[in-house]
């Protein structure tokens, strides 16, 4: 570590160096004497500035900068996943352990664990000809996860040695290759990169495969590709963090990164609790055994809150190079983007929209850009997802940071106060969410789960628009004089909303619904539309309809037929033609 | 003995400046002596070249360029820890203002505080029974939560807090400790006197903490009030395993202060004038509630704050409801219908609710009940609507039940006595009362299991 400088101006988490220094951009340093992690964000003829990853309280001027020689950067190897990081991938249990209860400045520990060993297969053999990202070790990382030590994407070169299968740490040689040039170079499991530079793969696919979540109102109505980019904005108290931890828990990932970027202490330590307890439907393990959280409560530095969102999905991709399915979590983009304006506002930048730099949008799209489903190095298939929550100040939906997100994602899942305050969860709203996706994956859902799925999908969504221009009418002169077979399109739509946008996502048959029961729930629910329209079509008034139960029952359906006994539907259908019957019966 | 700067280069506002400083450090506390009498605190708040920018405690009045002598502590703000604290009452800046003398305890801490790890927090789960309906009921206090007032000038919100430090005190077992850490930043004088006498009242005057900072004293200090409260409550919550109640009051004031502070300084502003780190500046203080892995107590707090014209969409209010775990609104609508507490149940929110209630906590109809009266009561709001627009005669009968409804749920269930202690088992019941009022079928967010055992 070379001296840089001196200290010579303070301003909150941005300190500046006099004169002209050997520092980089994007470089790491290490300030005052306590060694606060920093990274370079300035340079100019006679100063230097940098951004400060933890408090500055007690700095002085004087204090010594010491450069790193290397841009910011995260540590990959096994021991990333159930694991709980800061914003620049300090675990945070190793902190608890060095400082207490509280974060102290200052701390340096180790990303990864050094010193744990990890049961090592060696998938090479000498005279193998190498290149970047071609996989040399396979370590079962948890229960759930193979990783897959890989080269690094810049390097290449014929394999000299190798160690035989057992265990070694993360910074133990296995693996000698001969570089073109003719010099070795002994490889461990570990990889540094850089968090702000996208890790390299081969080329991008196009999104065709949804990311399913079992959440009715997004796998139905609003689907996410694998590899897809969807933006979750809402006021206080309208359900983000629920939202994304519903996906967080249940989606068919591989792989979650769960970024806390200034969100509340509590509710990472709910995640905590939670994912540690819960089972993944799909291996039967702990939830956590997939999971990484990267937690930057508010009440953390800011700094390291901008570069927690980086961190995240540098992490994300090197899962992804393995092939693995990744989808990240990032609640809230909104925390990340005011990280952005507070620390703007310290260097005396010119403000945009506001208060928010002009660079916000530039920002956000390269962060959105980063998810994809590619072809990777080694020629496996692999995607990240990003799905980020948005807190639109006031929960006005025009303010800069929701309205350029929408620019980049082609996923909106807009939700709403009324809907919320009324109770009505998941609050994402019909009218204004959307999905660009859905063309894309029309013939993934036809394949896979039923030829009439999108028909079903897209007669849902025309009834509930149907609903809503009705809704203006009877706000104005009340439902009872409208015609009934418009009362019947009323009563549809709300056994849709109920029965099945309505989620409960603290019951345990309803909190995860699999596509195949989607699909049922919909039949049903058009069924009775059908049948009921002929009877209407026919003369017999809603009253009489209303007489059975059978708007009840269809509601019920989410709470009544369990997830694996989707037998049950064929009952309901009987139900509904005996209904049928039994109405015009009585009033023929 | 250390150096003395003597003169300053600036003044502006509450800001000062000194040229020549040497070995400063950011935050540290600095001694102003004025005219070699007046003694006055700062804090350095920037720092470029051999110049410091100092904020100055008690303001800057009688401050020329060339009175001042100024030293170095070396510190930054610290308050002095013990369990004597409790019964005290302090100035905005932790010195003692009741007469009793300095606290004598060689332990001080630095009031900034620091944040908490995730890992070491111990998720809430403890429901304080406060005896209030529309909390209880509706947006149930936690052990460790965060759950501000939400309410406007004019409004009850300090009866409510002090409604909820009575009744709240009195709902812990006997072998717990309970104590109440009060910050004002702000308040008017009959305000704090109102808090006081209320601790008086209600005998607990010897388990408070006051720090107080009035309309007139000076603004700076308002920045600091609430981190020296909580510096005390953390003491006393993780060291001396108390459960403290934090009543911060107004945090609207808190923030025009900071506007203040932040304009003197010539920062950029961003929404409505407010600095770009409000958001940040607010965490740091509610983020200092919660539970710590292995400690008894528990820092539980209520920040009140005025919303500016009613607003809930004003940067104070709506940055504190991103960070605080739910909040409790005051309507002045419910108000001006003379129903205490006014709580305007619909944007009111408790997130850590959930986890806290059913059965083992409270009772296992609970969570289904309080799910059924919002979404009962959201659609009393629009056959009211539609009252208005075409008569309440014309509405259909489901309507008109809905209006009996709301009438009823605004009076009995919201509306009670400010002394009126009422169970969770009295308010699941008089919630059923009222939910018989509509017919079974319009009662969907409950299971049918439940519906059969209390219908």
């Amino acid at each position: 570590m070379e001296n840089a400088g001196t200290i010579y101006g303070i301003n909150g988490p941005i300190v500046y160096l006099k004169g002209i220094t050997c520092l980089k951009m994007a470089e790491m340093v290490y300030v005052g004497h306590e060694k606060l992690v920093g990274e370079v964000i300035g340079l100019t003829k006679d100063k230097a500035t940098i951004q400060v990853y933890e408090e500055t309280t007690g700095l002085k001027i004087g204090e010594p900068v010491l450069s790193s020689g290397a841009p910011i950067s995260v540590t990959l190897a096994p021991g990333i996943l159930h694991n709980i990081f800061d914003g620049i991938e300090r675990p945070l249990s190793e902190i608890a352990k060095a400082s207490g209860a509280y974060i102290s400045r200052g701390i340096s520990v180790d990303s990864l664990d050094t010193g744990k060993l990890w049961q090592t297969h060696i998938t090479v053999k000498p005279g193998d000809m190498l290149y970047g990202g071609s996989i040399i070790a396979e370590v079962p990382e948890t229960k759930a996860i193979v990783h897959k030590v890989m080269l690094p994407p810049d390097t290449q070169g014929r394999v000299i040695s190798v160690v035989p299968d057992g265990s070694y740490t993360i910074n133990d040689t296995i693996c000698t290759i001969q570089l073109s040039d003719g010099t070795e170079r002994n490889l461990s499991m570990t990889q540094h990169w850089p968090i702000r530079v996208p890790r390299p793969i081969q080329k991008r696919f196009p999104a065709n495969r949804p990311l399913i979540t079992g959440q009715r109102i997004l796998d139905t109505l609003f689907p996410i590709a694998k590899g897809g980019t969807a933006a979750v904005p809402g006021g206080f108290g309208t359900g983000k963090t629920m939202t994304q931890h519903q996906i967080a828990k249940w989606s068919d990932a591989d792989i979650i990164i769960y970024i806390g970027c200034g969100e509340r202490g509590n509710e990472m330590t709910q995640v905590l609790e939670d994912f540690s307890k819960l089972v993944d439907p799909k291996t039967g393990n702990p939830l956590m055994e997939r999971t990484t959280l990267i937690a930057n409560t508010s009440n953390m530095p800011v700094a390291a809150r901008e570069a927690s969102i980086y961190t995240g999905i540098t992490l994300a991709e090197y899962y992804r190079d393995m092939g693995y399915d990744v989808a990240i979590m990032a609640d809230s983009t909104s925390r990340w983007a005011e990280a952005l304006r507070e620390l703007s506002g310290r260097l005396e930048e010119m403000p945009a929209e506001e208060g928010f730099p002009a660079y916000l949008a530039s920002r956000l799209s390269a962060f959105y850009e980063r998810a994809g489903m590619v072809e990777t190095l080694n020629a496996s298939e692999g995607s990240v997802s990003i799905i980020g929550a948005v807190s639109p100040q006031g929960g006005d939906f025009s303010e800069p940071v929701t309205q350029n997100t929408k620019r980049f994602v082609r996923c909106f899942w807009g939700l709403d106060k009324s809907l919320a305050y009324a109770r009505h969860f998941p609050a994402i709203h019909w009218l204004t969410s959307y999905s660009e996706y859905l063309d894309n994956l029309a013939g993934w859902y036809t394949d896979n789960v039923g030829e009439d799925f999108v028909d079903c999908r897209n007669q849902l969504v025309a009834i509930l628009n149907q609903e809503s221009s009705l809704m203006e009418i009877v706000k104005l002169i009340g439902s009872d004089v409208l015609p009934d077979d418009q009362k019947l399109t009323l009563e549809i739509a709300r056994v849709i909303r109920l029965g099945f946008l309505q989620q409960n996502a603290f019951h345990p048959e309803d909190t995860c619904v699999p596509l195949s029961k989607q699909l049922k729930m919909m039949e049903t629910i058009l069924y009775l539309n059908k049948k009921a329209r002929a009877l209407v079509t026919m003369g017999m008034p809603m009253s009489v309809l209303k007489e059975s139960n059978i708007f009840e029952r269809v509601i019920a359906i989410k709470y009544d037929v369990p997830n694996d006994h989707l037998e049950l539907f064929d009952d309901y259908h009987k139900e509904i033609d005996a209904f049928y019957d039994e109405v015009l019966e009585k009033n023929a | 003995m250390s150096i003395e700067y003597l003169g300053l280069s600036d003044i502006n506002g509450p800001l000062i400046a000194i040229e020549g400083v040497e070995g400063a450090a950011f935050e540290e506390i600095v001694e102003i002596t004025v005219d070699n009498k007046e003694k006055k605190l700062g804090r350095i708040v920037e720092l470029y070249k051999d110049k410091a920018v100092v904020q100055v405690f008690g303001g800057t009045d009688n401050i020329s360029l060339r009175n001042t002598r100024t030293r170095l502590t070396g510190h930054p703000l610290e308050l002095t820890l013990s369990e004597e604290l409790l019964g005290r009452t302090f100035n905005g800046i932790g010195e003692p203002i009741d007469g009793l003398g300095p606290i004598v305890s060689d332990l001080r801490r630095d009031v900034n505080g620091k944040p908490l790890n995730p890992v070491t927090r111990e998720y809430p789960r403890n429901y304080i029974s406060t005896g209030i309906s529309a909390i209880d009921g509706l947006a149930t206090l936690i052990r460790g939560q965060k759950l501000p007032i939400f309410s406007g000038n004019g409004l009850p919100h300090n009866e409510l807090a002090a409604q909820i430090v009575r009744q709240a005190s009195l709902g812990g077992s006997q072998d717990e400790k309970f104590a109440i850490v009060f910050a004002a930043m702000g308040v008017k004088y009959d305000v704090a006197e109102f808090f006081r006498k209320t601790f008086d009242e209600s005998g607990v005057s010897s388990h408070v903490c006051m720090f107080l900072n009035l309309a007139n004293d000076p603004v700076v200090e308002r920045l600091i009030t609430p981190k020296m409260a909580l510096t005390a409550a953390e003491y006393l919550a993780f060291e001396k395993g108390m459960h403290i109640l934090v009543i911060l009051t107004d945090m609207t004031s808190f923030a025009e202060a900071l506007r203040e502070v932040s304009s003197s300084k010539g920062e950029i502003p961003s929404r409505k004038g407010y600095p770009g780190y409000l958001y940040s500046e607010l965490a740091t203080i509610y983020e200092r509630a919660g539970i710590v892995e292995g400690c008894k107590g528990s820092v539980t707090q209520i920040p009140i704050l005025t919303m500016p014209n009613d607003d809930i969409t004003h940067p104070i209010p709506d940055l504190t409801g991103y960070i605080t775990e739910g909040q409790i609104v005051l309507d002045r609508n419910l108000h001006g219908q003379n129903i205490y507490p006014p709580v305007n149940v619909l944007p009111s929110l408790s997130r850590l609710m959930k986890d806290g209630i059913g059965e083992g906590y409270t009772r296992k109809d609970h969570q289904d009940v309080a799910n059924q009266l919002f979404s009962s009561y959201a659609k009393v709001g629009d056959a009211r609507a539609l009252a208005s627009v075409i008569g309440e005669d014309e509405l259909s009968p489901i309507d008109k039940k809905y209006l009996a409804f709301g009438k009823e749920f605004e009076t009995r269930f919201i509306g009670q006595g400010a002394m009126e202690n009422r169970s969770i088992i009295d308010t699941l019941t008089l919630g059923w009362e009222l939910l018989k009022m509509l017919p079974r079928e319009e009662l969907d967010r409950i299971d049918t299991k439940l519906l059969d055992a209390y219908y």
